[in-house]
């Protein structure tokens, strides 16, 4: 399982990683930590013929927290908001989302945008993008830098929106304001598999648990992760109980496609998808009375 | 764990302590010394172009925009190999089925092998094997066995006459008679997905041809037995033209790494190109089209048992698909023979066995040569037939077990089983599990709202390896030499050294025969090298197969070893002049009995042998070299006509108790609790027995829960890689607690008994026991291996359980 | 087409290694088929065994996943640099003697480098911690049990080596 030939060039600012790009166009794929595109190299299903490694650019791993956003440089390397502290506390999905992201030796490579770029439809990360409305940019030569919301950036299995001569060079995450509480859950075969289908949610809760704020979404169900911000707007107002949560649930994963594979048939992952976005409305629902860390 | 306390260890000063595994001292630093790490100078690589399709015809091969690329040396296709070798033949009378590394003509399996480029890098290889243009037309396939049973099934091997490569019904004992006196009848089918040991090291094979020598060295990760002869008869060589290369670290095989056809292929193309050449599968090769895919069974069983829970009788019937060619793999139908009743006194057996063919895979051996599944099939219906009479399976195992009194115990199907205490040893188990402590966990965690359920299982690990399969199924085949050897040498500075003629793929054989010479010559044994010879130096061997090394190498590494004792006491009588009787030996030193001060010390025995022709005995071969070769005890016969035989020589036992929950939402299993009891005998290297149970254990998990390689309707291999064929890793595999037992064997050395196969052929069987105990709650229940959580949510809900809505 | 071949310096066991590469070459096929380090393994070449695992400026990667390229400038770590010197083993390396904690020796040398940076990060790891340290490392002979046992018996207070010579670096005697 050796790659097809290729050219490699270690960008040495993001200028002229967009200039290889701009040259190059489908022929050229950017690298940075490469866990997902260099095994499917190796499969040769991928197969450029130009390499361009921007994994040592500065500019792209740049992590920068506000009081209400976070904007992470697309490098920034998925293992530096494992232990970033700080990233926790402002991005306590994300911090849950990560736990399930493969195994230590991949998330000491792997990146944030290069887990966004490959965009598989049960990736743990672009689940907590599309829940919580990050907005990722894109930069290129010709078009200068536009930006997508998560939503609008996934637009199919291993299919984003990412132009030919495009590179992705941040992703922002909102912060929201107050004290939050997540839940991430998934269903895979084994520990650190992709899911079968995953979900994930956000809530701001006042004192008496009476929701202020919502945010959820699912995993594995669809080819994009999906996020349902008109059935959140229904929980505002109200405290969450079973019955609610499973309603919401059910009607979340009409909304969704799931596809067949070995392991999970398309029935089989609704049903799964409604069992986890149950949980984890619940399960965050029911934490904030727990200390503002959220425990596992 | 402690060094084990059953009496029979007290003779023993290394036997059954434990001592640290010679071969780890190179594992650890990266010394070790695999198939890919030899490099000869002048290297070429092989890529392989496979078939796409399950059932084709070629049309047409066209390579020569591979041939013209630079750095690429051939583009071999059957045309011209499968002129210059011999066929490849079934381990059954089916001479039509022939196989050839390369297809020629026809393929039968997608992913078979069609062209072999060979280039100066594997990547080059890689690069011209894409420009190869094959055109293939698309014939009918058959996927199914039970289709391709049919008799207007596509024909896998139109010249054999129909799929099934071979069949027959055995009838041992009384069995229409039980049947019609028992009181109750109970039928189920088992379902064995295919699954196989996947060993993290593929299979490699270097060849290099010496035109001076005319010898073909060969390093390849090999575990087979005959294979240098085979490999020989196969290129047409002299027996004595091939030199397969022993001292090869493997990396794990479990059974599996039979790559004849393989190393064939190289065997040519580096005869051909003069050059040395590799082929080192990748794992998308090694899955697809290496052919180590392993047993594929469908069970039809039914039982005949009385109201007291006695089991009468026993119908078997099994469909074991063999993918598109056969080697060894219907034999993989015959050693469970062997154990056919398991470890219950079951009068009578019928034992309707199939071998048949697909547009598939090709199987191979693994680990427990087919014992795993019938186990799985057997205790499926031990917890059935509890269930229907309402009785405890524990009382019911114990109620049929063979008592302990009864050994050597005749199984219908002609095997005595040569020791045993299953009772001892399931009580063992129960008690290292806790299992009064389990139930009360098992209860607290239905109370949560999980299903929640205990496994047991009862199973027997048949060891010592034995060809008998081999003339039971195919009458003209017969092969009743199982033999293995052992030379042992005491050099000019009395330093020892033995020579075993065979691999080594993770079993420790150097420790194991360190530790037996040692015992037997009295010396330490970190002071005692063991060494690999080669094929041309090697005395026989059959090979790690069957668990047989601990008894069989063990035994003719004692054998040669007290051969060499005797010797240096005869020396010893004849120049203390004191009769032989008269003299103790006493860590190689030999000194009169009744008077100490008359001694003589291993050095000057050891010069004597070596430099004082004088001093020798009249007659006696100078030098202290000694070999032993032996027939596996209770071999050497044919089977009778209605297919007895005593299959294998030893058996061991184990019996698993698990805890298992569900979680009805997700059909997720989780494992709380594993416990083994194992019964190996007199185990020598007691770290090495539990190592390969542990691992055993991780084997049967993965067969039982995650792994299968699954096709499509189309022939395609769906689990070609690690992303879809999922391997347990530490987060899967819980805990897991050993407790020995030791009923020593009657036939060997020491009273070992084989175990390379223990963990693997008890643990489905269990943890399809603890789901199935858990399913039973809500009235649903699951026999089809793996049991993934979409099969267990599929069982839930064809049971109706709301929660799985 | 055949791609121009590209100068790397990577720092291997402490020692600098220049050489000039094919883009396309894994660090793995780079420390096996360049420089002769043959203790890292490979069985998967996606992403998944971790028999190839070696530290990359002391962090655990799976080497079939990256390019020599990728990792110009950078200090690798693989088993034959683990020991503290010739003739010695670490605390990990005896431990995993002691327990049998291999059998075939495949998964080993991926296997005590992940171990030997959980140690690094935590230095007296439970169970739980031990198994997700490895989670990434596949192995098929052992079951896991004596690997984890290795760890807990190499982190326990006042373990002492044992193997204080390793093959083939002193004669042994008798």
């Amino acid at each position: 399982m050796k790659a097809a030939p290729f050219d490699y060039v270690r960008a040495e600012s993001l200028e002229h990683a967009l200039d290889c790009l701009h040259h190059n166009g489908m022929d050229a794929k950017a690298i940075a930590g490469g866990q997902s595109l260099v095994p499917m190299m190796a499969m040769r299903l991928a197969r450029p013929t130009v390499l361009l490694d921007i994994d040592r650019l500065p500019e792209l791993r740049q992590v920068s927290i506000e009081t209400d956003r976070v904007r992470m440089g697309a490098t920034t390397r998925q293992r530096t908001v494992e232990h970033g502290t700080e990233l926790h506390a402002a991005l306590p999905l994300v911090r849950d989302a990560l736990r399930w992201v493969g195994h230590i030796q991949t998330r000491n490579r792997g990146t944030v945008g290069g887990s966004m770029v490959h965009a598989d439809p049960s990736a743990e990360l672009p689940l907590a993008a599309v829940v919580l409305d990050a907005t990722l940019r894109l930069q290129s030569q010709a078009g200068g830098e536009r930006q997508l919301s998560a939503q609008e950036f996934f637009l199919g299995p291993m299919f984003t929106a990412t132009g030919e001569t495009e590179c992705l060079v941040e992703i922002e995450w909102p912060v929201w304001e107050g004290h939050v509480s997540t839940a991430f859950d998934e269903t895979a075969m084994r520990h650190g598999d992709f899911a079968m289908a995953s979900a994930a949610c956000q809530l701001a809760l006042d004192a008496d648990g009476v929701c202020r704020r919502a945010a959820f979404g699912v995993g594995g169900v669809d080819g994009t992760p999906l996020a349902f911000p008109q059935l959140a707007e229904q929980l505002v107002g109200y405290r969450i109980d079973p019955g609610m949560a499973r309603e919401l649930a059910q009607a979340a994963l009409q909304q969704t496609e799931p596809g067949s594979d070995l392991h999970a048939n398309a029935d089989y992952r609704r049903h799964l998808g409604v069992v986890m976005l149950t949980r984890v409305l619940l399960k965050a629902a029911q934490a904030h009375r727990a200390s503002p860390e959220l425990q596992r | 764990m402690a060094d084990p306390k059953h009496p029979a260890y007290q003779a023993f000063k290394y036997i059954g302590r434990h001592r640290r595994a010679v071969e780890h001292r190179r594992f650890v630093t990266g010394n070790g010394h695999y198939a890919a790490d030899v490099v000869p100078p002048g290297l070429l690589h092989v890529a392989i172009v496979a078939s796409q399709y399950a059932s084709a015809r070629i049309l047409s091969i066209d390579t020569s925009a591979a041939l013209a690329m630079p750095g690429v040396h051939a583009a071999l296709t059957g045309e011209e190999l499968n002129d210059a070798v011999d066929p490849m033949l079934p381990g059954v009378d089916a001479p039509k089925v022939a196989r050839y590394p390369l297809a020629r003509g026809v393929v039968r399996y997608a992913g078979e092998w069609v062209v072999a480029v060979v280039a100066e890098s594997r990547a080059l290889a890689e690069d011209a094997a894409e420009m190869v243009s094959v055109e293939y037309e698309q014939t009918p396939h058959v996927v199914d066995p039970e289709a391709a049973m049919a008799p207007d099934a596509p024909q896998v091997h139109p010249a054999h006459g129909g799929n099934i490569i071979w069949q027959r019904k055995f009838i041992w004992g009384s069995v229409d008679e039980h049947f019609a006196a028992a009181e109750h009848q109970l039928s189920y089918r088992a379902r064995w997905a295919r699954s196989s040991t996947v060993p993290i090291e593929t299979f490699v094979a270097t060849c290099s041809w010496n035109d001076a020598t005319q010898i073909l060295d060969v390093w390849a990760s090999i575990q087979m037995p005959k294979y240098p002869d085979l490999l020989a008869k196969c290129l047409r060589l002299p027996g004595n033209g091939v030199r397969v290369h022993y001292d090869v670290d493997v990396g794990g095989s479990y059974g599996l790494k039979r790559g004849l056809k393989h190393t064939i292929l190289v065997g040519f193309l580096a005869r051909k190109l003069g050059r040395p050449v590799r082929f080192l599968e990748d794992r998308l090769e090694n899955m697809r089209g290496g052919d180590m895919q392993g047993p594929d069974r469908i069970f039809d069983v039914t039982f005949a048992f009385d109201g007291d829970g006695t089991i009468r009788s026993m119908r078997m019937r099994a469909v074991d698909d063999i993918g598109a060619y056969s080697g060894r793999s219907p034999l993989q139908l015959g050693k469970p023979v062997g154990a056919i009743v398991g470890p219950y006194k079951i009068a009578s057996v019928e034992y309707d066995a199939y071998s048949v063919m697909t547009n598939k895979t090709p199987q191979e051996a693994v680990r427990g040569f087919g014992q795993a599944p019938t186990n799985y099939a057997i205790e499926t219906g031990i917890d059935r037939i509890a269930r229907h009479l309402g009785m405890d399976r524990v009382e019911l195992r114990r109620k049929n077990l063979i008592h302990k009194d009864a050994f050597p115990y005749l199984i219908p199907s002609g095997t005595y089983y040569d020791s045993g205490d299953y009772e001892a040893v399931m009580d063992k188990a129960l008690a290292a599990a806790g299992y009064d402590e389990l139930v009360v966990q098992r209860d607290a965690l239905r109370a949560t709202g999980l299903l929640a359920g205990i496994g047991v299982s009862t199973c027997l690990e048949p060891s010592g390896g034995n060809s008998a399969f081999e003339p039971l199924f195919n009458p003209k085949n017969e092969t009743t030499t199982w033999m293995d050897s052992c030379l042992i040498r005491i050099d000019l500075n009395g330093a020892v050294t033995a020579l075993m003629g065979t691999s080594t793929s993770g079993q420790a054989h150097e420790t194991l025969v360190s530790t037996v010479v040692g015992e037997v010559l009295q010396r330490e044994p970190d002071s005692i090298r063991v060494l690999h010879a080669d094929s041309l130096n090697a005395l026989p061997s059959n090979s790690p197969v069957g668990s047989r090394m601990a008894i069989m190498l063990g035994g003719a590494a004692a054998g040669a070893a007290k051969i060499l004792k005797d010797k240096l006491l005869t020396i010893a009588a004849h120049n203390l002049q004191a009769p032989k009787k008269a003299l103790n030996y006493e860590d190689g030193d030999v000194f009169v009995q009744t008077d100490p001060a008359r001694r003589m010390s291993w050095d000057a025995l050891v010069d004597i042998a070596h430099r004082k022709y004088h001093c020798m005995p009249a007659g006696m071969e100078p030098g202290l070299q000694e070999k032993f070769c032996w027939e596996v005890p209770t071999g050497g016969k044919m089977p009778t006509q209605d297919g007895r035989v005593q299959m294998y020589p030893c058996h061991s036992f184990e019996s698993h108790v698990v805890l298992s929950s569900i979680d009805p939402q997700t059909g997720k299993t989780h494992l709380h609790r594993y416990a083994v009891g194992h019964d190996c005998g007199v185990m020598i290297s007691p770290d090495v027995v539990h190592g390969m149970t542990y691992g055993g254990v991780a084997h049967g998990l993965g067969a039982a829960l995650l792994e299968k390689f699954a096709f499509s309707e189309e022939g395609q291999l769906l689990s070609g890689t690690f992303m879809d064929y999922l391997l347990p890793s530490a987060e899967e595999v819980p805990s897991i607690t050993i407790v020995d037992h030791c009923t020593p064997s009657p036939l060997t050395a020491f009273g070992q008994k084989g175990s390379g196969e223990a963990g693997y052929l008890g643990g489905p069987a269990a943890i399809a026991s603890a789901i199935n105990d858990a399913l039973a709650s809500v009235g649903a229940n699951i026999n089809e291996l793996p049991m993934t959580p979409q099969a267990v949510w599929r069982a839930l809900r064809a049971a109706g359980v709301k929660e799985s809505e | 087409m055949s791609s121009s071949l590209v100068t790397v310096e990577i720092t291997v066991n402490g020692v600098v290694q220049p050489r000039a590469v094919e883009p396309r070459t894994t660090l793995v096929d780079f420390l096996r088929d360049h420089l002769g380090l043959t203790g890292s393994h490979v069985g998967c070449e996606h992403g998944i065994c971790g028999a190839c695992s070696v530290l990359l400026d002391g962090e655990p990667v799976r080497s079939c996943c990256m390019y020599a390229v990728q990792a110009d400038g950078m200090a690798v770590t693989t088993v034959e640099g683990l020991a503290p010197q010739r003739g010695c083993l670490s605390k990990l390396q005896d431990a995993f003697c002691e327990t049998h904690a291999m059998q075939c020796g495949y998964c080993t040398s991926g296997m005590l480098v992940a171990c030997h940076a959980l140690v690094e990060r935590t230095p007296q790891p439970d169970e739980a911690q031990i198994r997700d340290a490895i989670g990434g490392n596949i192995c098929r002979c052992t079951g896991y049990q004596q690997i984890v046992d290795a760890v807990k018996l190499a982190t326990s207070p006042g373990y002492q080596v044992k193997e204080a010579r390793a093959q083939g670096t002193e004669a042994s005697h008798g």
